[in-house]
Protein backbone atom coordinates (compact mmCIF):
# COMPACT_ATOMS: atom_id res chain seq x y z
CA UNK A 1 0.00 0.00 0.00
CA UNK A 2 2.84 2.37 0.91
CA UNK A 3 4.21 1.99 -2.59
CA UNK A 4 1.06 1.32 -4.61
CA UNK A 5 -0.67 4.61 -3.78
CA UNK A 6 2.32 6.84 -4.68
CA UNK A 7 2.79 4.78 -7.85
CA UNK A 8 -0.83 5.34 -8.86
CA UNK A 9 -0.64 9.07 -8.10
CA UNK A 10 2.56 9.42 -10.15
CA UNK A 11 1.16 7.40 -13.07
CA UNK A 12 -2.20 9.20 -13.14
CA UNK A 13 -0.65 12.68 -12.93
CA UNK A 14 1.96 11.80 -15.55
CA UNK A 15 -0.57 10.47 -18.03
CA UNK A 16 -2.91 13.43 -17.41
CA UNK A 17 -0.06 15.80 -18.26
CA UNK A 18 0.76 13.88 -21.43
CA UNK A 19 -2.87 13.70 -22.55
CA UNK A 20 -3.47 17.40 -21.78
CA UNK A 21 -0.65 18.33 -24.15
CA UNK A 22 -2.27 16.57 -27.11
CA UNK A 23 -6.02 16.93 -26.45
CA UNK A 24 -7.28 20.53 -26.06
CA UNK A 25 -10.36 19.38 -24.08
CA UNK A 26 -8.10 18.07 -21.30
CA UNK A 27 -5.82 21.12 -21.19
CA UNK A 28 -7.34 22.37 -17.92
CA UNK A 29 -6.67 18.96 -16.28
CA UNK A 30 -2.98 19.46 -16.92
CA UNK A 31 -3.15 22.99 -15.46
CA UNK A 32 -4.83 21.64 -12.31
CA UNK A 33 -2.19 18.93 -11.96
CA UNK A 34 0.52 21.59 -12.24
CA UNK A 35 -1.23 23.74 -9.60
CA UNK A 36 -1.17 20.76 -7.20
CA UNK A 37 2.47 20.24 -8.08
CA UNK A 38 3.29 23.87 -7.24
CA UNK A 39 1.47 23.61 -3.89
CA UNK A 40 3.41 20.42 -3.11
CA UNK A 41 6.65 22.14 -4.15
CA UNK A 42 5.94 24.93 -1.66
CA UNK A 43 5.21 22.36 1.09
CA UNK A 44 8.44 20.60 0.16
CA UNK A 45 10.29 23.66 1.50
CA UNK A 46 8.85 22.90 4.96
CA UNK A 47 9.82 19.23 4.64
CA UNK A 48 13.27 20.30 3.49
CA UNK A 49 13.63 22.59 6.50
CA UNK A 50 12.51 19.80 8.85
CA UNK A 51 14.93 17.36 7.26
CA UNK A 52 17.80 19.86 7.55
CA UNK A 53 17.02 20.35 11.24
CA UNK A 54 16.88 16.59 11.89
CA UNK A 55 20.14 15.84 10.06
CA UNK A 56 22.12 18.65 11.67
CA UNK A 57 20.78 17.93 15.17
CA UNK A 58 21.69 14.27 14.76
CA UNK A 59 25.21 15.21 13.70
CA UNK A 60 25.63 17.49 16.72
CA UNK A 61 24.16 14.99 19.17
CA UNK A 62 26.42 12.15 17.87
CA UNK A 63 29.45 14.51 17.97
CA UNK A 64 30.36 13.34 14.46
CA UNK A 65 33.46 14.86 12.79
CA UNK A 66 32.63 18.39 11.64
CA UNK A 67 29.70 18.74 14.06
CA UNK A 68 30.77 22.35 14.63
CA UNK A 69 29.84 23.14 11.02
CA UNK A 70 26.46 21.53 11.63
CA UNK A 71 25.98 23.87 14.60
CA UNK A 72 26.79 26.88 12.41
CA UNK A 73 24.35 25.65 9.73
CA UNK A 74 21.66 25.14 12.34
CA UNK A 75 22.21 28.55 13.93
CA UNK A 76 22.17 30.29 10.52
CA UNK A 77 18.98 28.43 9.57
CA UNK A 78 17.13 29.22 12.79
CA UNK A 79 18.21 32.88 12.92
CA UNK A 80 17.29 33.51 9.26
CA UNK A 81 13.94 31.79 9.70
CA UNK A 82 13.23 33.82 12.83
CA UNK A 83 14.14 37.12 11.14
CA UNK A 84 11.96 36.32 8.14
CA UNK A 85 8.93 34.86 9.89
CA UNK A 86 8.70 37.57 12.54
CA UNK A 87 9.69 40.37 10.18
CA UNK A 88 12.33 41.64 12.60
CA UNK A 89 13.34 45.25 11.93
CA UNK A 90 10.82 45.73 9.12
CA UNK A 91 9.77 49.36 8.76
CA UNK A 92 6.17 50.20 7.78
CA UNK A 93 5.43 51.10 4.16
CA UNK A 94 3.67 54.25 2.98
CA UNK A 95 0.56 52.16 2.21
CA UNK A 96 0.33 50.90 5.84
CA UNK A 97 2.19 53.49 7.95
CA UNK A 98 0.94 52.16 11.27
CA UNK A 99 1.48 48.46 10.70
CA UNK A 100 4.98 47.14 10.07
CA UNK A 101 3.59 43.61 9.72
CA UNK A 102 2.02 44.64 6.41
CA UNK A 103 5.45 45.43 4.93
CA UNK A 104 7.47 42.81 2.99
CA UNK A 105 9.77 40.63 5.13
CA UNK A 106 12.80 41.53 3.00
CA UNK A 107 12.20 45.29 2.97
CA UNK A 108 15.38 47.37 2.99
CA UNK A 109 16.63 47.87 6.54
CA UNK A 110 15.05 44.71 7.94
CA UNK A 111 17.18 42.09 9.72
CA UNK A 112 16.60 39.57 6.93
CA UNK A 113 17.56 42.14 4.28
CA UNK A 114 20.73 42.87 6.27
CA UNK A 115 21.59 39.15 6.40
CA UNK A 116 21.05 38.74 2.67
CA UNK A 117 22.84 41.94 1.70
CA UNK A 118 25.85 41.69 4.00
CA UNK A 119 26.22 37.97 4.61
CA UNK A 120 24.61 35.84 1.92
CA UNK A 121 25.47 37.97 -1.12
CA UNK A 122 29.18 38.45 -0.30
CA UNK A 123 29.55 34.80 0.75
CA UNK A 124 27.86 33.44 -2.38
CA UNK A 125 29.88 35.76 -4.64
CA UNK A 126 33.09 34.78 -2.87
CA UNK A 127 32.42 31.08 -3.34
CA UNK A 128 31.85 31.66 -7.06
CA UNK A 129 34.95 33.86 -7.36
CA UNK A 130 37.12 31.20 -5.72
CA UNK A 131 36.55 29.07 -8.82
CA UNK A 132 38.96 31.29 -10.78
CA UNK A 133 41.79 30.39 -8.40
CA UNK A 134 41.11 26.68 -8.41
CA UNK A 135 40.62 26.56 -12.18
CA UNK A 136 44.00 28.30 -12.65
CA UNK A 137 45.70 25.81 -10.36
CA UNK A 138 43.96 22.84 -12.04
CA UNK A 139 44.80 24.15 -15.53
CA UNK A 140 48.49 24.27 -14.63
CA UNK A 141 48.54 20.74 -13.23
CA UNK A 142 46.05 18.77 -15.30
CA UNK A 143 45.52 20.30 -18.75
CA UNK A 144 48.15 18.28 -20.67
CA UNK A 145 48.51 17.59 -24.41
CA UNK A 146 48.90 13.87 -23.77
CA UNK A 147 47.30 12.68 -27.02
CA UNK A 148 45.65 14.00 -30.19
CA UNK A 149 42.22 14.51 -28.57
CA UNK A 150 43.71 16.41 -25.64
CA UNK A 151 45.76 18.57 -28.03
CA UNK A 152 42.66 19.46 -30.08
CA UNK A 153 40.86 20.33 -26.85
CA UNK A 154 43.78 22.46 -25.74
CA UNK A 155 43.98 24.41 -29.01
CA UNK A 156 40.20 24.95 -29.01
CA UNK A 157 40.38 26.19 -25.42
CA UNK A 158 43.11 28.70 -26.36
CA UNK A 159 41.07 30.03 -29.29
CA UNK A 160 37.87 30.40 -27.23
CA UNK A 161 39.70 31.91 -24.23
CA UNK A 162 41.34 34.53 -26.47
CA UNK A 163 38.22 34.99 -28.60
CA UNK A 164 36.37 36.19 -25.50
CA UNK A 165 38.84 38.99 -24.79
CA UNK A 166 40.07 42.28 -26.21
CA UNK A 167 43.12 40.48 -27.68
CA UNK A 168 40.78 39.08 -30.34
CA UNK A 169 40.06 42.60 -31.59
CA UNK A 170 43.76 43.51 -31.75
CA UNK A 171 44.58 40.36 -33.74
CA UNK A 172 41.64 41.00 -36.08
CA UNK A 173 42.84 44.50 -36.90
CA UNK A 174 46.33 43.20 -37.49
CA UNK A 175 45.20 40.44 -39.88
CA UNK A 176 44.85 41.22 -43.62
CA UNK A 177 41.36 41.43 -45.09
CA UNK A 178 41.46 37.96 -46.63
CA UNK A 179 42.41 36.28 -43.35
CA UNK A 180 39.76 37.91 -41.13
CA UNK A 181 38.03 34.57 -40.66
CA UNK A 182 41.14 33.42 -38.79
CA UNK A 183 40.76 36.05 -36.08
CA UNK A 184 40.15 34.59 -32.61
CA UNK A 185 36.64 36.03 -32.24
CA UNK A 186 35.52 34.80 -35.66
CA UNK A 187 37.00 31.37 -35.00
CA UNK A 188 35.32 31.31 -31.58
CA UNK A 189 31.95 32.11 -33.16
CA UNK A 190 32.57 29.39 -35.76
CA UNK A 191 33.55 26.81 -33.13
CA UNK A 192 30.51 27.64 -31.00
CA UNK A 193 27.97 27.76 -33.82
CA UNK A 194 29.22 24.77 -35.85
CA UNK A 195 31.19 22.17 -33.87
CA UNK A 196 29.62 22.94 -30.49
CA UNK A 197 26.14 23.23 -31.99
CA UNK A 198 26.40 19.87 -33.78
CA UNK A 199 27.69 18.15 -30.64
CA UNK A 200 25.11 19.72 -28.37
CA UNK A 201 22.24 18.83 -30.73
CA UNK A 202 23.32 15.20 -30.70
CA UNK A 203 23.62 15.22 -26.90
CA UNK A 204 20.26 17.02 -26.48
CA UNK A 205 18.45 14.54 -28.73
CA UNK A 206 20.09 11.66 -26.87
CA UNK A 207 19.10 13.06 -23.50
CA UNK A 208 15.53 13.69 -24.71
CA UNK A 209 15.18 10.08 -25.86
CA UNK A 210 16.63 8.89 -22.55
CA UNK A 211 14.25 11.10 -20.56
CA UNK A 212 11.26 9.88 -22.59
CA UNK A 213 12.12 6.23 -22.00
CA UNK A 214 12.89 6.75 -18.28
CA UNK A 215 9.67 8.74 -17.83
CA UNK A 216 7.64 5.96 -19.41
CA UNK A 217 9.29 3.45 -17.08
CA UNK A 218 8.39 5.62 -14.08
CA UNK A 219 4.80 6.15 -15.22
CA UNK A 220 4.28 2.45 -15.91
CA UNK A 221 5.76 1.53 -12.55
CA UNK A 222 8.73 -0.35 -14.04
CA UNK A 223 11.25 2.05 -12.47
CA UNK A 224 10.39 2.57 -8.79
CA UNK A 225 13.75 3.90 -7.64
CA UNK A 226 12.23 7.35 -6.91
CA UNK A 227 10.23 5.76 -4.08
CA UNK A 228 13.45 4.85 -2.32
CA UNK A 229 14.29 1.58 -0.57
CA UNK A 230 11.76 0.10 1.83
CA UNK A 231 9.20 -2.58 2.45
CA UNK A 232 6.54 -3.28 -0.12
CA UNK B 1 63.99 26.88 -12.34
CA UNK B 2 62.75 23.57 -13.74
CA UNK B 3 62.61 22.08 -10.27
CA UNK B 4 60.83 25.15 -8.89
CA UNK B 5 58.16 25.04 -11.63
CA UNK B 6 57.80 21.25 -11.42
CA UNK B 7 56.75 21.48 -7.82
CA UNK B 8 55.23 24.97 -7.96
CA UNK B 9 53.26 25.75 -4.84
CA UNK B 10 49.69 26.55 -5.83
CA UNK B 11 49.77 29.63 -3.61
CA UNK B 12 52.00 31.28 -6.27
CA UNK B 13 49.28 30.59 -8.84
CA UNK B 14 46.66 32.04 -6.49
CA UNK B 15 48.80 35.15 -6.06
CA UNK B 16 49.23 35.55 -9.83
CA UNK B 17 45.47 35.20 -10.34
CA UNK B 18 44.83 37.78 -7.62
CA UNK B 19 47.16 40.25 -9.36
CA UNK B 20 45.70 39.47 -12.81
CA UNK B 21 42.22 40.29 -11.52
CA UNK B 22 43.01 43.09 -9.07
CA UNK B 23 45.31 45.28 -11.20
CA UNK B 24 42.82 45.88 -14.06
CA UNK B 25 40.03 46.50 -11.53
CA UNK B 26 42.06 48.99 -9.51
CA UNK B 27 43.42 50.57 -12.68
CA UNK B 28 39.89 50.92 -14.09
CA UNK B 29 41.04 49.57 -17.46
CA UNK B 30 38.31 49.30 -20.07
CA UNK B 31 38.47 47.95 -23.61
CA UNK B 32 36.20 48.52 -26.61
CA UNK B 33 33.93 45.65 -27.65
CA UNK B 34 32.76 44.33 -31.00
CA UNK B 35 29.24 42.95 -30.51
CA UNK B 36 28.63 39.49 -31.93
CA UNK B 37 25.59 38.82 -34.17
CA UNK B 38 23.78 37.04 -31.32
CA UNK B 39 24.11 40.06 -29.02
CA UNK B 40 23.09 42.44 -31.81
CA UNK B 41 19.95 40.36 -32.38
CA UNK B 42 19.03 40.60 -28.69
CA UNK B 43 19.60 44.36 -28.68
CA UNK B 44 17.64 44.91 -31.89
CA UNK B 45 14.75 42.78 -30.64
CA UNK B 46 14.26 45.00 -27.58
CA UNK B 47 15.05 48.18 -29.50
CA UNK B 48 12.59 47.45 -32.31
CA UNK B 49 9.62 46.76 -30.02
CA UNK B 50 7.17 49.65 -30.02
CA UNK B 51 7.38 51.83 -26.91
CA UNK B 52 5.16 50.50 -24.14
CA UNK B 53 5.42 46.86 -25.19
CA UNK B 54 4.95 44.22 -22.51
CA UNK B 55 8.18 42.48 -21.55
CA UNK B 56 8.35 39.53 -19.15
CA UNK B 57 11.59 39.77 -17.16
CA UNK B 58 12.34 36.25 -15.91
CA UNK B 59 15.40 36.63 -13.69
CA UNK B 60 16.38 33.12 -12.66
CA UNK B 61 19.70 33.57 -10.93
CA UNK B 62 21.03 34.21 -7.45
CA UNK B 63 23.86 36.16 -5.81
CA UNK B 64 26.32 33.32 -6.52
CA UNK B 65 26.30 34.17 -10.22
CA UNK B 66 25.69 37.90 -9.93
CA UNK B 67 29.27 38.62 -11.02
CA UNK B 68 28.52 37.13 -14.41
CA UNK B 69 24.82 37.86 -14.84
CA UNK B 70 23.76 40.90 -12.87
CA UNK B 71 25.29 43.48 -15.24
CA UNK B 72 23.27 42.05 -18.12
CA UNK B 73 20.15 41.88 -15.92
CA UNK B 74 20.59 45.56 -15.13
CA UNK B 75 21.34 46.39 -18.78
CA UNK B 76 18.12 44.68 -19.92
CA UNK B 77 16.09 46.59 -17.31
CA UNK B 78 17.80 49.87 -18.26
CA UNK B 79 17.14 49.30 -21.96
CA UNK B 80 13.47 48.46 -21.38
CA UNK B 81 13.10 51.53 -19.15
CA UNK B 82 14.63 53.77 -21.81
CA UNK B 83 12.24 52.30 -24.37
CA UNK B 84 9.33 52.76 -21.93
CA UNK B 85 8.42 49.07 -22.09
CA UNK B 86 6.21 47.60 -19.38
CA UNK B 87 8.33 45.23 -17.27
CA UNK B 88 6.96 42.19 -15.41
CA UNK B 89 9.65 40.82 -13.10
CA UNK B 90 9.44 37.27 -11.79
CA UNK B 91 11.91 34.66 -10.55
CA UNK B 92 11.84 30.90 -10.15
CA UNK B 93 14.84 30.98 -7.80
CA UNK B 94 14.24 31.64 -4.08
CA UNK B 95 17.27 33.95 -3.86
CA UNK B 96 16.38 35.56 -7.18
CA UNK B 97 14.14 38.06 -5.38
CA UNK B 98 17.28 39.86 -4.18
CA UNK B 99 18.51 40.29 -7.73
CA UNK B 100 15.10 41.49 -8.94
CA UNK B 101 14.89 43.95 -6.04
CA UNK B 102 18.31 45.29 -6.99
CA UNK B 103 17.02 45.99 -10.54
CA UNK B 104 13.93 47.69 -9.12
CA UNK B 105 16.11 49.87 -6.89
CA UNK B 106 18.08 50.88 -9.97
CA UNK B 107 14.87 51.75 -11.83
CA UNK B 108 13.69 53.88 -8.88
CA UNK B 109 16.99 55.78 -8.78
CA UNK B 110 17.77 56.19 -12.47
CA UNK B 111 14.23 56.46 -13.81
CA UNK B 112 12.23 58.30 -11.11
CA UNK B 113 9.48 59.11 -13.61
CA UNK B 114 8.58 55.42 -13.97
CA UNK B 115 5.73 54.35 -11.71
CA UNK B 116 5.55 51.00 -9.92
CA UNK B 117 2.46 49.14 -11.07
CA UNK B 118 2.17 51.17 -14.26
CA UNK B 119 5.62 50.72 -15.80
CA UNK B 120 7.07 47.81 -13.85
CA UNK B 121 5.88 45.26 -11.35
CA UNK B 122 7.56 42.67 -9.15
CA UNK B 123 5.71 39.37 -9.10
CA UNK B 124 8.28 37.80 -6.80
CA UNK B 125 9.34 34.18 -6.47
CA UNK B 126 7.25 31.17 -7.40
CA UNK B 127 8.23 27.69 -6.17
CA UNK B 128 7.94 24.54 -8.25
CA UNK B 129 10.84 24.76 -10.68
CA UNK B 130 9.38 24.88 -14.22
CA UNK B 131 5.86 24.19 -12.88
CA UNK B 132 4.81 27.87 -12.65
CA UNK B 133 5.87 28.45 -16.29
CA UNK B 134 3.45 25.77 -17.47
CA UNK B 135 0.63 27.46 -15.58
CA UNK B 136 1.26 31.14 -16.23
CA UNK B 137 1.50 30.65 -19.99
CA UNK B 138 -2.18 29.75 -19.99
CA UNK B 139 -3.52 31.31 -16.78
CA UNK B 140 -1.42 33.82 -14.86
CA UNK B 141 -3.72 34.07 -11.87
CA UNK B 142 -3.66 30.35 -11.19
CA UNK B 143 -0.07 30.72 -10.03
CA UNK B 144 0.35 34.44 -9.39
CA UNK B 145 -2.58 36.20 -7.76
CA UNK B 146 -0.70 39.20 -6.36
CA UNK B 147 2.59 41.07 -6.61
CA UNK B 148 5.39 40.72 -4.06
CA UNK B 149 3.66 43.21 -1.74
CA UNK B 150 0.46 41.18 -1.69
CA UNK B 151 -1.48 43.60 -3.90
CA UNK B 152 -3.98 41.77 -6.13
CA UNK B 153 -3.12 41.69 -9.84
CA UNK B 154 -6.59 43.10 -10.53
CA UNK B 155 -5.67 46.27 -8.62
CA UNK B 156 -2.39 46.82 -10.49
CA UNK B 157 -2.92 48.79 -13.72
CA UNK B 158 -0.35 46.90 -15.80
CA UNK B 159 -1.51 43.40 -14.75
CA UNK B 160 -5.25 44.06 -14.70
CA UNK B 161 -5.71 43.03 -18.34
CA UNK B 162 -2.93 40.47 -18.57
CA UNK B 163 -4.44 36.98 -18.66
CA UNK B 164 -1.29 34.98 -19.26
CA UNK B 165 2.27 35.18 -20.52
CA UNK B 166 1.04 34.77 -24.09
CA UNK B 167 -0.09 38.38 -23.73
CA UNK B 168 3.46 39.70 -23.53
CA UNK B 169 5.50 40.80 -26.53
CA UNK B 170 8.81 39.44 -25.36
CA UNK B 171 10.31 37.21 -22.69
CA UNK B 172 13.75 38.14 -21.42
CA UNK B 173 15.31 35.42 -19.33
CA UNK B 174 18.53 35.79 -17.38
CA UNK B 175 19.49 32.42 -16.02
CA UNK B 176 22.29 30.57 -14.32
CA UNK B 177 20.86 27.05 -14.32
CA UNK B 178 17.66 25.08 -13.82
CA UNK B 179 14.95 26.33 -13.95
CA UNK B 180 16.07 28.89 -16.49
CA UNK B 181 16.32 29.61 -20.19
CA UNK B 182 15.83 26.02 -21.32
CA UNK B 183 12.60 25.69 -19.33
CA UNK B 184 11.22 29.01 -20.63
CA UNK B 185 12.04 27.90 -24.18
CA UNK B 186 10.49 24.45 -23.75
CA UNK B 187 7.30 25.43 -21.91
CA UNK B 188 6.59 29.01 -23.01
CA UNK B 189 8.30 30.31 -26.11
CA UNK B 190 8.19 27.19 -28.29
CA UNK B 191 4.61 25.90 -27.72
CA UNK B 192 3.06 29.38 -27.66
CA UNK B 193 5.39 31.15 -30.12
CA UNK B 194 6.44 33.89 -27.70
CA UNK B 195 9.57 35.74 -28.79
CA UNK B 196 12.31 35.03 -26.27
CA UNK B 197 15.84 36.28 -25.73
CA UNK B 198 18.20 35.29 -22.96
CA UNK B 199 21.34 35.99 -21.03
CA UNK B 200 23.17 33.12 -19.39
CA UNK B 201 26.40 32.00 -17.78
CA UNK B 202 29.38 30.90 -19.84
CA UNK B 203 28.84 27.30 -18.73
CA UNK B 204 25.25 27.29 -19.97
CA UNK B 205 25.90 28.95 -23.33
CA UNK B 206 26.98 25.81 -25.27
CA UNK B 207 23.85 23.97 -24.10
CA UNK B 208 21.57 26.72 -25.40
CA UNK B 209 23.06 27.12 -28.88
CA UNK B 210 20.78 24.41 -30.37
CA UNK B 211 17.73 26.57 -29.56
CA UNK B 212 19.04 29.60 -31.50
CA UNK B 213 17.51 31.19 -33.56
CA UNK B 214 14.15 29.43 -34.00
CA UNK B 215 13.20 28.92 -30.36
CA UNK B 216 15.54 31.47 -28.81
CA UNK B 217 16.03 34.55 -30.92
CA UNK B 218 19.30 35.67 -29.40
CA UNK B 219 21.51 35.16 -26.40
CA UNK B 220 24.14 36.94 -24.32
CA UNK B 221 26.81 34.53 -23.19
CA UNK B 222 28.53 35.29 -19.88
CA UNK B 223 30.07 38.63 -18.92
CA UNK B 224 31.44 39.04 -22.47
CA UNK B 225 27.87 39.05 -23.84
CA UNK B 226 26.89 41.54 -21.13
CA UNK B 227 29.79 43.81 -22.05
CA UNK B 228 28.90 43.71 -25.75
CA UNK B 229 25.30 44.55 -24.86
CA UNK B 230 26.38 47.48 -22.68
CA UNK B 231 28.57 48.68 -25.56
CA UNK B 232 25.53 48.74 -27.88
CA UNK B 233 23.40 50.40 -25.22
CA UNK B 234 25.94 53.17 -24.60
CA UNK B 235 26.26 53.67 -28.33
CA UNK B 236 22.49 54.03 -28.81
CA UNK B 237 21.83 56.04 -25.64
CA UNK B 238 24.72 58.50 -25.06
CA UNK B 239 23.03 59.82 -21.90
CA UNK B 240 24.18 56.60 -20.17
CA UNK B 241 27.86 57.34 -20.77
CA UNK B 242 28.15 59.37 -17.57
CA UNK B 243 26.60 56.55 -15.54
CA UNK B 244 29.38 54.25 -14.21
CA UNK B 245 26.81 51.59 -13.26
CA UNK B 246 25.87 51.26 -16.94
CA UNK B 247 29.43 50.11 -17.71
CA UNK B 248 29.71 47.38 -15.10
CA UNK B 249 30.18 44.47 -17.55
CA UNK B 250 32.67 46.51 -19.60
CA UNK B 251 34.63 47.14 -16.40
CA UNK B 252 34.77 43.40 -15.74
CA UNK B 253 36.29 42.62 -19.14
CA UNK B 254 39.70 43.89 -17.94
CA UNK B 255 40.09 41.22 -15.24
CA UNK B 256 38.64 38.70 -17.72
CA UNK B 257 41.36 39.52 -20.29
CA UNK B 258 44.22 39.19 -17.84
CA UNK B 259 42.67 36.15 -16.15
CA UNK B 260 42.40 34.38 -19.51
CA UNK B 261 45.94 35.32 -20.49
CA UNK B 262 47.22 33.97 -17.19
CA UNK B 263 45.29 30.73 -17.71
CA UNK B 264 46.83 30.30 -21.17
CA UNK B 265 50.31 31.04 -19.81
CA UNK B 266 49.79 28.49 -17.01
CA UNK B 267 48.56 25.82 -19.41
CA UNK B 268 51.52 26.41 -21.76
CA UNK B 269 53.93 26.35 -18.84
CA UNK B 270 52.37 23.19 -17.45
CA UNK B 271 52.74 21.48 -20.84
CA UNK B 272 56.36 22.59 -21.28
CA UNK B 273 57.16 21.06 -17.89
CA UNK B 274 55.22 17.93 -18.85
CA UNK B 275 57.20 17.47 -22.09
CA UNK B 276 60.48 18.13 -20.27
CA UNK B 277 59.52 15.49 -17.71
CA UNK B 278 58.71 13.08 -20.54
CA UNK B 279 62.05 13.72 -22.20
CA UNK B 280 63.85 13.02 -18.93
CA UNK B 281 61.77 9.90 -18.39
CA UNK B 282 60.22 11.26 -15.18
CA UNK B 283 56.62 10.45 -16.27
Amino acid sequence: MKRTVPLMIAATTGFVLIVSYFIPYTESWGEDAMTWFNILAAIAFILGGGNLLRMQLQKISDRRPGWGYAAVTLAAFVITLFFGLFKIGVQPTAAFPTNAWAAPYDREGSALWWCVEYLYRPLASTMFALLAFYIASAAFRAFRAKNTEATILLVTAFIVLLGRTYIAGIVREWLPEGLQSLSFDNMTNYIMSVFNLAGMRAITIGIALGVASTSLKVLLGVDRSYLGAGDE
Amino acid sequence: MYDFLKSLDRRWIFLLMLLAVAIPILGGWRFPERPSPLVETVFDTIEDLPAGSRVWMAYDYDPASQGELHPMGMAFARHCALKRHKMYFMTLWPQGTVMVQSCLDMLKTEFPDLVYGEDYVNLGFRPGSEGPIKIIVTDLRKSVSSDINGVSLDEIPMTRDLKNVQGVDLIINVSSGTPGTKEWVLYASTPFHITTVAGCTGVQTPYLYPYVPDQLLGMLGAIKGGAEYEFLLLDAYPQLRDNPDAKEALRRMGPQLFGHLLLIALIVMGNVIYFMQRQRGEV
